[in-house]
């Protein structure tokens, strides 16, 4: 059972859709308890990093999701779940974030160009930069983008997979138990469905750790 | 490398697909999802479901179409079409949309951009502009109600106020091209894609896959979106896409 963590922001409906379709029974919930009760967790997310922050917070999922993390069992954070991982942000002035990873999200940088433009929004393809359980037997295909900002600073040995927009944009995040993948897995197409199949696998063998 | 988008888009009525789609392999050609499958299969980047209900109840059917899509297919998509309120958005992007289309509601009030997109965030919200070239003017100028209504705003101030209010994407029609399938109007997109920091996806006039070619590359379009040449299989999508890779631009 996957838990997705529901916190008030963003599209609960299209990663529970995309288990369905994959056959990985989830819950959807923003009850620490009812969590607790699942082989690994993901933390979707649409918004502002600092709201999604404070309603973390607010809920006291950001404990859990320590304790969860260190319990051995695997997160996956999507989008701005995938932001939440990192240290710290610059959406709307400084927001600390879970901190596992490091790295600092800023703006996808355009000054210099206007045709860049933002958001990044559409589908663009990865490059593989390390093994990894999440990326076994995925193409290094094209996946599904909407974002303004991205991690920068990421330590080589937690990118797994990047994309290339105005600057190198880490698509694929992956430390110990925590993964991150600032693309929406769940909205592109089979190279998607992998990844979402490889990450329930890799929650089915950490069963151990538990 | 980010790819250019092609989008077909599906007019529904009262939780039907109109517009005599010729899909013969299908057994029902007016089934939403049914077609939805077919295009994702062929290769659509995106696709853009325009309601065209009249009625309260065909606009409750909508949701439902929107579910079963969003239940079954693993890409994105938009819906536009009698939008008008913070509640219908909700109503829309919770039952699986990934982004809603503003048109008229947003012309009569603008305010509903910026509430739209500091709700559920920029990249949600589409602004669809009907635009028609006005010999007055001297530029183009902007159409609501279905292209029925002048309006005294110029498109590409339009499109600037609407992308400072947190529009996320452009959706440009141009009514002069629109069913004459004599290709995409690239002065109007190449415009509005040169004026705004946002996605632009140029619709109406597709008529052949080099009219593609010609709107991402001398229109600056990142998307382009059509209906009726997918619809009547004078093409596919991955036949454009196809065409679109042999001469270097970068699909998927």
């Amino acid at each position: 059972m996957i838990g997705i963590v529901d916190y008030g922001m963003g599209n609960l409906f299209s990663v529970s859709k995309a288990l369905e379709r994959i056959g990985v029974p989830y819950v959807l919930s923003e009850s620490p308890e009812e969590l607790n009760q699942t082989k690994g967790l993901i933390l979707p997310g649409v918004g502002s990093f600092r709201d999604a922050m404070a309603l973390l917070k607010e809920k006291k999922l950001d404990t859990f999701l320590h304790e969860y993390v260190d319990s051995g069992r695997p997160l996956l954070g999507i989008c701005l779940g995938m932001q939440l991982l990192f240290q710290e942000s610059e959406e709307n002035g400084h927001t600390a974030g879970l901190g596992w990873l490091k790295g600092r999200i800023t703006r996808i940088p355009n000054q210099d160009d206007e045709r860049v433009k933002v958001p990044h929004m559409g589908w663009n393809q990865l490059a593989f930069h390390k093994e990894s359980p999440v990326l076994n037997g995925v193409e290094e295909g094209y996946v599904y983008f909407v974002h303004s900002y991205y991690a920068a600073e990421v330590d080589e040995e937690s990118l797994l997979a990047s994309t290339v927009y105005s600057v190198e944009i880490p698509a694929v995040v992956g430390k110990g138990n925590v993964f991150g993948m600032q693309f929406h897995p769940e909205k592109s197409g089979h190279v998607g469905m992998q990844l979402l199949t490889n990450f329930a696998k890799a929650m089915e063998q950490s069963e151990a750790i538990i | 490398m980010i790819t250019k988008r092609i989008i077909p888009c599906l007019d529904v009525k009262e939780g039907r697909v109109v517009k005599g789609i010729q899909f013969v392999q299908l057994r029902d050609a007016g089934d939403p999802v049914e077609l939805a499958k077919t295009y994702d299969e062929q290769g659509a980047d995106e696709l853009v479901f325009l309601d065209i209900s009249a009625s309260h109840e065909g606009r409750k059917t909508m949701v439902e179409v929107v579910q079963d899509v969003a239940s079954q297919l693993a890409i994105p998509f938009t819906v536009g079409g009698g939008i008008n309120s913070l509640e219908d958005m909700k109503r829309i992007l919770r039952a699986g949309a990934d982004k809603v289309s503003l048109n008229t509601a947003a012309v009569l009030n603008p305010e509903l951009i910026t509430a739209g997109a500091d709700y559920f965030g920029t990249q949600c919200i589409v602004l669809a502009i009907d635009a028609k070239w006005d010999e007055e003017l001297g530029s183009w100028r902007v159409y609501t109600h279905g292209g029925r209504k002048p309006t005294d705003r110029e498109v590409i101030d339009w499109a600037k106020e609407a992308v400072a209010r947190g529009a996320g994407e452009i959706l440009l029609t141009s009514m002069d091209s629109d069913g004459e399938k004599r290709g995409f109007d690239i002065k109007l997109t190449k415009a509005v894609s040169q004026a705004v920091t946002v996605p632009v996806i140029a619709s109406g006039g597709a008529g052949q896959a080099d009219d593609f070619l010609e709107v991402f590359v001398e229109g600056e379009a990142d998307a382009a979106l059509a209906a009726s040449i997918f619809h009547y299989k004078e093409t596919s999508v991955s036949e454009v896409k196809g065409f679109l890779k042999d001469r270097g631009v970068n699909v998927r």
